[in-house]
């Protein structure tokens, strides 16, 4: 039961948020000039990283804002958080 | 007092007598016992029966890790609770406590004669046979070990008790108040930390409390008169909450702990009526001190599991803090100083015993007090073997070789009512493991210890592998004023004497002449699981500490292997001939103790399990005795039963009523999302698949959303109420995922687009009236409205108002039917609803429910998202290419529509189907086929909506068949189980193809 | 040829104590080179491994394992197995691995303790009633033994159940497969093992894969913690860490790992004897042969591979077993653990060939992969054998994510209106 610090909101129990799943997947400016294989590279493939992971999550049951986590997979341990649009951390 | 009884003490009130039942027999305790004192105290040993061979079997400690004396509470078929450690449980009047996993008693059980058979079943047994002939798997192999399973019974009725949970935060959390949890929690209140202690036993103290030898002081006092002035001290510290009876269950990350409160388990039957039972305690704590103490270990040597053979120090407890002696002629058989300190306390109370000691020697002081009184010792010898069918009665012993590897010399038999055993002390280290933490093994004492993790948690005490006084108390209070960044200085000048252990020696399975294939010296007790059962895995080729586990179920059992985990490791250890540490261990699985269901759910059972939703037009539909769906979390009117109709008379009278004349329906609970922002129409214009920039301000449209896969997703009619500002209705039950889904668009892929989404679901009522009547009706409702068809045409809106309350008319209709929407603010619904219904009055206005709206629309042939669609079709699927924009560049979910598997041209799509018989209503879900004679079946498709039209008099259904687009007048059968029904396709639109009706 | 397992054996073995017992299989070190490497020692893997030999004749095989064999989700799942799909690809995958339960404790010589207790699952509104229904009728017509039955008939079947009309979500009916059950998880995978390394297949536990050698576009061999294996075949079946082997020879997979959760009460006298799964309210319930009531809990929403999930997901599952069995609110939760769920977007899993040659993946399983165990195995070593798909797990390929050809078992996307 991780505690996630909404850039917003400040840190809340994770009860209070859902997942987006992998942060930087950008949806395609013109689909319709992809193949079906890269079209499917957006759709469906992930990376699935176990580490240090990149993600999307939603303050569903506070403010409703979207950002982003640095998350470790293999221990859920927060690294760190910042806005969308936000430039993500180096490290 | 029994004989037995044979000193007072503070913790037993004698003045409060408490009668209880065992098996049927009248005893009493005093307050202040737990069940297992209390059967001591009256010299009953033999408790329950073991898994796997039936062995008797009897109290062994006093605390959590008890395998063997554990009882179903209560003859309530309500109240009853299996597996209830005796050793926890608190007595009260009124208590019925009973043996369990016997047949017909205790002391005489059939399942006995497992332990005759016991060499024809080993571990992992039932892997190697049972399966010959094979048709006796299921008729007899499979009923007698289904048969054997378990130990007590599961309560039978619906329990009457209520648990409650509550959520709590504090900066410090200390687990445990022994010793170093009493200082701990002191050092960290006294520094202005909100400070929360939490213990499961009655009173504070641990095993300190009670202890009361020379050897052992604290400023020239007991260490136990010490600790109670201590624990008066704290219970004095405001900003200290201190907790008793309360065990954390799990520990997990963020430091976010879960701890059951006992609050009414100890209390008498009358007195438990209507109070909470247990609390969990959701706790929040920025740092966590665990200060669990240490478990101790038993000693492993042939039949060490007769009732009278218990933990030494749980002898010593049962002593000095119940006032109860476990025997009158004991010994205690050790391989460290601890039983010693048992001894002497027995002696101290005229108790006969003596010591069998592992060691060559030992040079302590509390070993030299023991010597000085007298009390015999047996230096260098070992317990080879025990006798006593339901009691211990005699020990035989032997010497130990110089090695240790073997015994020597004569067997030495010595009488005896109880043997106490201690293996040493393993360090509680659940609560580390459980947090995620990792363990280092500490040789000399042959024990695991915490490996620090991060800054937020600590372990002191004997759980931190520190075991005597002056360690505990000096590094208790270095650790925690480094932890919590303090300088406390409050232990500075505790002078503490203390005899310290000099000599150790461990021997994890005690030698024995006789081979180790015909002993029974057991590891885990309750599942009865031996050193040849790890043996016999380790050879089978069983190398993983898991791997022996599992094949020998060792530590599987209700007290999640306390006992057996150290010994079952040392053993492999030795077999395979490495070091201890290097082998790690099994995984400490929460809860610490089992924890009750009734706990952890708390009060969100029954009424509160989900939240209902209710529109505002709700009791109405109660009052006028409604059949009620569930929609999401929404309660929706279903039909409207008059005078015992059935569900179908009562559909098809709506149905028909609403054609023939008016109907009315609660359209509240639609999804409602209010969009505004000067790109709204673009926002539109890529969440549907039509186009939006030229809707008119005060028209309505039809839109369908599809997932980015191209699959339907959702529906609903949009209105454009100005000119950057849209009110857009979804599903009942997607109104929320809808939501997300637009948030998540609008802020993380379009953040450029100036939009705001609101839901207002909840804001408004809506009640939607339809049949060639409503017109009349909406005129009498809103005379000063202009309703003509050139002002008011199908697919717009006007805002009015009725009684000076705002309202919001729409022209729209999912029956065909000429049909008006009015929307007014949620809390004026039902007063709405009530003026519809009087002004309807004479066009005979008859409420309809969800399931008439969906025979209405399907004679139109409208789908329902979810029912008609199941996350595979696509919008030319459903037979609807008009609404896929062609001009539009891109919308949600466009690019998947022309992938190699969605563009072809045999995929399912909708279709009408009707019956040969007209009467025939298809089955929901029923299969489709072309030929009932292919093997194997062809299936093309299936019925997803059907119904008996009674405006059309004859069976209508949806369906989606493939290549259906094609099929029309195609004969195609339903295979039932019983019966072919024959059906033809057709159009999906049953009725007034021309839409004639909306503008009748 | 190693002991065989019998009633008479155990005697036998009793007069000499058991000390005459032969390992169930070895503990080599890896040869230098293989026929074809399976990675992942669960169930699945060394089902594919036995099968590879007893049916495909290759025994220069090799299965490694990062851990223990069976230590993963083999050992952490509540052993349902039941074939009611609603698709034909998916009804003839569980059906063809439902067969082989059938007799598998025979074939293999080692009781895996299939117990056909059947599985009901319940309906509580009325779009689940029509997308049982329509389960049930495909089922029939696909020779999958699944029948509707009506609220009373439940009742009958499984009398704990809680059937009040007057509850939350009542129960409206269900479906039952009586050729469903459960079976003896760790014993799967050891079953397994023992046959496969009687045929001459090596497996190499505490062997952590490193890296994935690849020339161009074909593998070459693998990277271990125990040295290089050489190997022109690599058969991939590692569950919630199937992502992480991809990673290593540069594929993606349209796969998300996460937290699954599952507990035991402690054991007590049998009280329920057959599975009830309900998916509505999410409560799955089985009772083991050694008494504990065995629930399933749901996944997480987000990726982990912690093996720990929230506590709100054990909470909502209890919540709901109370609902339908208030009889078990004094029952306590003995244990409760998490696993690693691979899952794919349309809960289909992935039997597939990959676009380098050589390298094969067996994945995507998400929460229901232990009943295909047997399936899964010998349709695996058929596609890794032949280079080719078995037709019955030819739908279950990677490129039906670019095709769109999904095999979507969520089933309904939304509720009614």
């Amino acid at each position: 039961m991780f505690l996630i610090n909404c850039p917003f909101c400040g840190e809340r129990d994770q009860n209070e948020f859902s997942s987006g799943g992998e942060a930087h997947i950008v949806r395609p400016k013109q689909p319709t000039e992809l193949s079906d294989d890269q079209w499917a590279e957006f759709l469906f493939m992930r990376k699935n990283i176990k580490g240090v992971q990149f993600e999307r999550w939603n303050h569903s049951h506070g403010c409703r804002k979207w950002f982003n986590v640095v998350r470790d997979t293999s221990n859920d341990k927060i690294h760190s958080v910042y806005k969308m649009g936000e430039k993500p951390p180096v490290k | 007092m029994s004989d037995l009884r044979v000193h007072k003490t503070k913790y037993i009130n004698e003045t409060k007598r408490v009668s209880f039942k065992y098996d049927g027999k009248n005893y009493f305790g005093y307050e202040g016992d737990t069940l297992a004192s209390a059967l001591l105290a009256n010299g009953v040993h033999l408790i329950g029966r073991s898994f796997k061979y039936h062995r008797p079997r009897g109290i062994m400690s006093c605390g959590s890790e008890e395998p063997n004396a554990i009882c179903q509470i209560s003859a309530k078929n309500d109240l009853t609770e299996p597996n209830v450690r005796a050793t926890e449980l608190e007595i009260y009047d009124g208590l019925e406590a009973f043996s369990q996993n016997c047949w017909p008693n205790v002391k005489f059980d059939i399942g006995g004669i497992n332990n005759l058979i016991s060499p024809l079943i080993p571990a992992g047994f039932y892997y190697k046979t049972f399966m010959w002939p094979k048709s006796f798997w299921k008729k007899v192999y499979e009923p007698l070990i289904r048969m054997s399973a378990g130990l007590g019974k599961s309560p039978t009725e619906p329990d009457p008790d209520i648990y409650d949970h509550k959520y709590v935060h504090y900066d410090v959390l200390v687990i445990g108040g022994g010793l170093s949890g009493i200082i701990s929690a002191k050092i960290a209140a006294k520094s202005n930390l909100k400070t929360l202690l939490v213990d499961d036993k009655k009173t504070l103290g641990g095993s300190t409390i009670y202890q009361s030898n020379d050897s052992f002081k604290i400023d020239d006092q007991h260490s136990s008169k010490w600790l109670e002035k201590e624990i008066n001290e704290i219970s004095k510290i405001e900003n200290l909450t201190v907790k008793t009876r309360t065990s954390i269950a799990a520990y997990h990350g963020y430091n976010y702990l879960l701890a059951r409160e006992n609050l009414t388990d100890h209390l008498s039957i009358k007195d438990k009526k209507d109070k909470i039972r247990q609390r969990l305690w959701k706790i929040r704590a920025k740092k966590v001190i665990v200060a669990t103490g240490a478990i101790e270990r038993p000693l492993v040597f042939n039949n060490n599991d007769r009732p009278g053979i218990l933990l030494s120090n749980s002898i010593n407890k049962y002593l000095d803090y119940y006032g109860v002696t476990c025997g009158k002629n004991i010994v205690l058989f050790t391989n460290n100083d601890s039983a010693y300190e048992t001894a002497i306390s027995l002696y101290k109370k005229g108790i006969k015993n003596l010591i069998v000691d592992l060691r060559k020697n030992s040079q302590s002081e509390i070993a030299k007090q023991a010597q000085n009184l007298g009390i015999k010792i047996y230096f260098n010898h070992v317990v080879t073997n025990t006798f006593g069918y339901r009691r211990i009665n005699s020990v035989e012993l032997m010497e130990l070789s110089d090695d240790g590897n073997t015994t020597i010399g004569n067997k030495i038999k010595l009488n005896c009512d109880c043997l106490g055993i201690s293996g040493g002390w393993t360090p509680t280290v659940h609560m580390h493991t459980q947090s995620g933490g990792k363990l280092d093994f500490k040789n000399d004492d042959q024990v695991f210890i915490p490996k620090e993790i991060d800054n937020d948690q600590i372990s002191v005490g004997a759980c931190n592998g520190d075991f005597d006084l002056e360690t505990i108390i000096d590094k208790t209070v270095n650790k925690i004023n480094i932890f919590l960044e303090i300088n406390n200085q409050d232990y500075k000048n505790t002078k503490v004497d203390c005899s310290i252990e000099k000599e150790k020696r461990n021997i994890w399975l005690l030698p024995n002449k006789i081979p180790l294939g015909k002993t029974k010296c057991f590891i885990d007790f309750q599942n009865d699981s031996t050193a040849k059962d790890i043996k016999l895995a380790l050879k089978e080729g069983f190398r993983s500490i898991e791997h022996v586990k599992r094949y020998t179920t060792t530590g599987m059992a209700t007290d999640q292997g306390k006992l057996s985990n150290m010994h079952a490791l040392g053993i492999i250890a030795d077999t395979a001939g490495v070091k201890m540490g290097t082998l790690g261990t099994t995984t400490f699985r929460p809860p610490f103790t089992p924890l009750t269901f009734g706990t952890i759910v708390g009060r969100n059972v029954g009424k509160f399990f989900e939240v209902v939703r209710k529109t505002s037009i709700h009791d109405w539909h109660v009052d006028n005795k409604a059949k009620f769906e569930n929609v999401g979390q929404w309660k929706r009117p279903w039909y409207y039963p008059k005078n015992g109709e059935t569900k179908h008379d009562a559909v098809q009278r709506e149905s028909k009523a609403a054609r023939d004349s008016a109907g009315i329906l609660d359209a509240s609970t639609l999804g409602k999302i209010d969009i505004q922002g000067t790109d709204a129409s673009e926002f539109l214009n890529r969440v549907y698949t039509n186009a939006w920039s030229k809707l008119s301000i005060g028209k309505c449209r039809y839109g369908l959303m599809l997932n980015e896969d191209g699959m339907v997703y959702d529906d609903g009619v949009t209105t454009r109420l100005a000119e950057n500002h849209y009110l857009m209705t979804t599903t009942t039950g997607g109104a929320a995922n809808v939501l997300g889904k637009l948030e998540d668009y609008l802020q993380t892929e379009w953040p450029e687009l100036d939009v705001y989404l609101t839901s207002v679901t909840d804001h408004y009522s809506t009640a939607s009236v339809c049949g060639p009547n409503s017109k009349k009706i909406i005129n009498k409702i809103f005379p000063e409205l202009d309703l003509s068809d050139e002002n008011f045409p199908h697919m717009s809106f006007k805002n009015t108002k009725l009684d000076n309350i705002n309202c919001r008319v729409m022209r729209i209709s999912f029956t065909g039917e000429l049909s008006y929407e009015i929307n007014i603010e949620s809390k004026y619904g039902k007063s709405l609803w009530e003026k519809c219904i009087s002004a309807g009055q004479e066009f005979n206005i008859t409420p309809y429910g969800t399931e008439t709206m969906h025979l209405l629309r399907a004679e139109k042939g409208f789908i329902i998202v979810g029912q008609d669609t199941d996350g595979t079709m696509t919008p030319s699927d459903l037979q609807m290419d008009w609404i896929v924009s062609k001009k539009k560049y891109d919308f949600i979910g466009k690019r998947s529509l022309y992938r190699s598997d969605t563009i072809r041209e045999d995929r399912k799509q909708l279709v009408g189907l009707l019956t040969d018989d007209p009467k025939e209503i298809l089955e929901e879900g029923a299969q489709i086929v072309l030929d009932t004679n292919t093997k194997p079946i062809d299936m093309l498709g299936h019925v997803t909506s059907s119904y008996f039209s009674p405006n059309l008099n004859k069976s209508i259904a949806l369906a989606v068949v493939r290549s259906g687009k094609n099929m029309k007048g195609q004969k195609l059968t339903i295979p039932m189980e019983n019966k072919n029904i024959n059906v033809t396709v057709s159009d999906t639109i049953f009725l007034d193809k021309e839409n004639k009706r909306l503008n009748a | 040829m190693k002991n065989k397992y019998s009633i008479f054996s155990l005697i036998k073995n009793a007069f000499s104590d058991h000390e005459n017992w032969q390992q169930a299989w070895g503990d080599p070190e890896p040869k230098k080179e293989y026929d074809a490497v399976i990675v992942g020692g669960g169930g699945h893997g060394l089902a594919t491994a036995y099968y590879l030999a007893k049916k495909h004749n290759l025994t220069n095989i090799a299965v490694v394992e990062k851990g223990w064999i069976g230590g993963g989700n083999t050992g952490r799942n509540t052993t349902i197995i039941r074939s009611n799909y609603l698709w034909d690809a998916s009804a003839g995958l569980y059906d063809h691995a439902l067969k082989i339960w059938e007799n598998l404790s025979q074939e293999l010589n080692y009781n895996v303790m299939f117990s056909q207790r059947g599985v009901m699952n319940l309906a509580h509104n009325l779009q689940d009633v029509r997308d049982l229904k329509r389960r049930t009728h495909a089922n029939r017509l696909n020779g999958i033994d699944a029948v509707w039955l009506e609220t009373d008939e439940v009742k009958k079947f499984c009398p704990i159940i809680n059937t009040s009309q007057n509850i939350r979500y009542p129960v409206l009916g269900g479906t039952l497969q009586r050729r469903a059950g459960t079976a003896r998880h760790d014993a799967v995978a050891w079953g397994y093992a023992r046959g496969a390394n009687e045929m001459g297949v090596d497996i190499i536990q505490n062997c952590e894969v490193k890296g994935i050698k690849r020339n161009g576009d074909k593998v070459e061999g693998l990277e271990t913690t125990k040295g290089f294996i050489k190997t022109k075949k690599i058969g991939v079946v590692a569950a919630g860490h199937s992502s992480v082997i991809a990673n290593m020879a540069g594929i993606k997979l349209p796969l998300e790992s996460k937290p699954l959760q599952a507990l035991v009460s402690e054991p007590v006298k049998p009280i329920i004897d057959t599975v009830v799964m309900s998916n509505a309210v999410h409560a799955y319930i089985s009772q083991s042969d050694k008494g504990e009531l065995v629930i399933g809990a749901g996944t997480d929403s987000y990726v982990s591979y912690s093996q720990r999930g929230s506590h709100n997901i054990v909470e909502d599952t209890l919540k709901a077993i109370l609902e339908l069995y208030p009889i078990f609110s004094r029952m306590k939760m003995l244990r409760q653990w998490g696993g690693i769920v691979d899952i794919c977007p349309d809960a289909s899993p992935i039997i597939s060939k990959t676009n380098i040659k050589g390298l094969y993946f067996n994945c995507g399983w998400g929460t229901g992969g232990f009943k295909a165990t047997p399936g899964s195995g010998d349709l695996f070593a058929h596609t890794i054998a032949n280079d080719e798909p078995h037709k019955l797990n030819a739908a279950f390929n990677l490129n039906r994510f670019v095709s769109g050809d999904l095999v979507d078992e969520h089933g309904a996307a939304a509720v009614a209106h």
